[in-house]
């Protein structure tokens, strides 16, 4: 098993290869990364790609489902929020 | 020679890539994963592999001996990473499949256009959950999610861990759960005990050929009773507490219509609670390519798997929900057929023993309407614009539609990033409940002509490119 490092809102964490961001996130104790637009927090519901509640930001790019993403060495993760009204 | 195209690489799919290659087909498999398999063979990456997956799975070799024979043959290619976002209705022939192969919610994919002479969608379910109060909370999960975790990563969604809703699903999740060494502080399931009998005891003879089938739910029987794990039937979360994330649930019993009896709320803690009340067959691509779908979201097939439309077959989930038995025999005769073959008379066999079973799963576990109950003015129906429920009541009222479409864009409910696939299907039978007599365009909310959401840079490039092919 090979060990691997992101970076999420500038914080270090570790994991595994082969693990999802979402599945990182979750072993590194966190529940909640993102904002709706009314301020509610959002982790994982489906964990297969289906409900897009788990989104983040991956290298720059937004929207990106946590859970059906792999993890690479060197990502930088940010958490999102949705626009407001 | 026939050549055919198979979107979807979990059980159903394999079996139609395997069927299609016996009848001499050339084949390409497209799965959006990183491997094969499918929810039911989730599995560990390569790169992590675990001497003891087998331990995880039912039917652990079949998966390997399926997967290496399509891996190994030269007249199948195998396109992981694929990501079907468009399909494309013609006049005499099956439709054009576009596809963006590469990352998940990428850029710069690789775009590619698949021209098949036959069809066959095999993508799956995805689950039911009804919305509660609270079950928006982080820590309120599906619990195919925790099924995925637990067989995919080896992580557990929470440390005691409460697993609730209906169906037998129910009890696999929990015995992942208990593998990587959660704390099950419960199952509960909303069927009380006439609507399980109603489901599985008439005509037992007709049980006998699905007999495997029992075993393992007698296996996952003395799982729970080993591990002193309540099992309750009759009974459902009806909230979740907590204020950044789930902490307890409080859990009511349920009338035979699934009404929730006052006075009977009891709370229980957990820091995770997995809620799966059924599934929902994936249908954008079908609806996208015109197939007839039946009342209960499945796509009507006919004896051979064959759908409304001329050259498209579908099989597995997506045909009604019924288990990875029914998935492999309706996978088998779909590329059997699609290639212009014969269905093998096991794979006939099979599918009308399993057909049955699913039909008592249906009766056993379906939802029922009282549910509808247990939901608040405040309660969130649709996850991605945070509609509540009231706000869809009131909609309905105010307006006197019965339009599910003007409703959508009245409240916002299903135009979020999901595009309604979490609330569709509760969303049309709130509305349908407070509005006799019922939508004017039931099943709306499963339209979505474009499959998956797709980035700006990536549909300019995809149309600078005319690289249409010919399956292969």
């Amino acid at each position: 098993m090979t060990g691997i490092h992101i970076e999420v809102d500038g914080e270090r964490i570790a994991g595994l290869a082969g693990q999802s961001i979402a599945g990182l996130l979750l072993a590194d104790g966190r529940v909640a990364w993102r904002r709706t637009r009314t301020g509610r927090p959002r982790g994982v519901f489906c964990g297969i790609g289906a409900c897009f509640d788990c989104l983040v930001t991956v290298n720059g790019l937004r929207d990106v489902r946590a859970c059906q993403r792999r993890a690479v060495d060197g990502d930088k993760v940010d958490l999102q929020e949705d626009d407001r009204d | 020679m026939t050549e055919v195209l198979v979107v979807g690489g979990g059980p159903a799919g394999m079996a139609a890539a395997l069927a299609a290659r016996r009848h001499g087909a050339r084949v390409v498999l497209l799965e959006a994963g990183d491997d094969i398999g499918g929810q039911y063979w989730r599995h560990l990456p390569g790169g992590r592999a675990d001497p003891g997956e087998r331990l995880w799975h039912h039917g652990w070799d079949r998966f390997l001996a399926m997967r290496d024979e399509l891996l190994g043959d030269d007249g199948c290619e195998v396109v992981t990473g694929a990501h079907v976002w468009s399909v494309e209705r013609r006049d005499g022939a099956p439709p054009l499949v576009h596809v963006f192969v590469g990352e998940p919610d990428g850029q710069g994919r690789e775009p590619r256009t698949l021209d098949p002479a036959a069809l066959v969608l095999a993508t799956g379910a995805y689950e039911r959950t009804l919305p509660f109060p609270g079950w928006d909370l982080p820590g309120v999960f599906t619990a195919g999610a925790a099924q995925a975790l637990a067989k995919g990563e080896r992580v557990a969604v929470g440390r005691r861990v409460l697993v609730a809703g209906a169906g037998p699903f129910l009890l696999p999740v929990v015995a992942g759960l208990l593998r990587i060494g959660a704390e099950v502080a419960g199952v509960i399931e909303a069927a009380g005990p006439a609507q399980l009998a109603g489901g599985w005891a008439p005509r037992p003879w007709q049980l006998i050929a699905a007999r495997r089938k029992a075993g393992e739910l007698a296996g996952y029987a003395r799982q729970l009773a080993a591990h002193r794990i309540p099992y309750r039937t009759g009974a459902a979360v009806v909230a979740a507490h907590g204020t950044d994330r789930v902490e307890a649930v409080t859990v009511a019993r349920l009338t035979r219509d699934w009404t929730p009896v006052p006075g009977t709320g009891r709370r229980i803690e957990a820091d995770a609670v997995c809620v799966s009340h059924g599934f929902v067959p994936r249908t954008e691509l079908a609806l996208a390519a015109g197939c007839a779908v039946g009342v209960d979201g499945a796509v009507t097939v006919d004896e051979r798997q064959r759908t409304s439309v001329p050259g498209v077959l579908t099989a597995g989930e997506l045909t009604g929900i019924g288990g990875v038995d029914l998935a492999l025999a309706e996978g088998e005769i779909a590329g059997s057929v699609a290639s212009g073959g014969v269905p093998a008379p096991g794979a006939v066999r099979e599918r009308a023993v399993f057909r049955k079973f699913a039909a008592r799963l249906a009766a056993a576990h379906g939802i029922r309407p009282g549910w509808r109950a247990w939901v608040d003015d405040d309660t969130v129906v649709c996850r991605c614009e945070d509609v509540t429920a009231g706000a869809l009541r009131r909609a309905a009222e105010l307006t006197g539609s019965r339009g599910l479409r003007s409703l959508k864009l009245t409240t916002r409910a299903g135009l979020g990033l999901c595009q309604g696939r979490t609330c569709g299907r509760t969303v049309e039978s709130m509305l349908t409940g407070s509005n006799e007599p019922g939508l004017l365009d039931p099943g709306r909310t499963a339209h979505r002509p474009i499959a998956i959401p797709v980035r700006l840079g990536e549909l300019a490039a995809s149309t600078r490119t005319s690289n249409r092919e010919d399956v292969p």
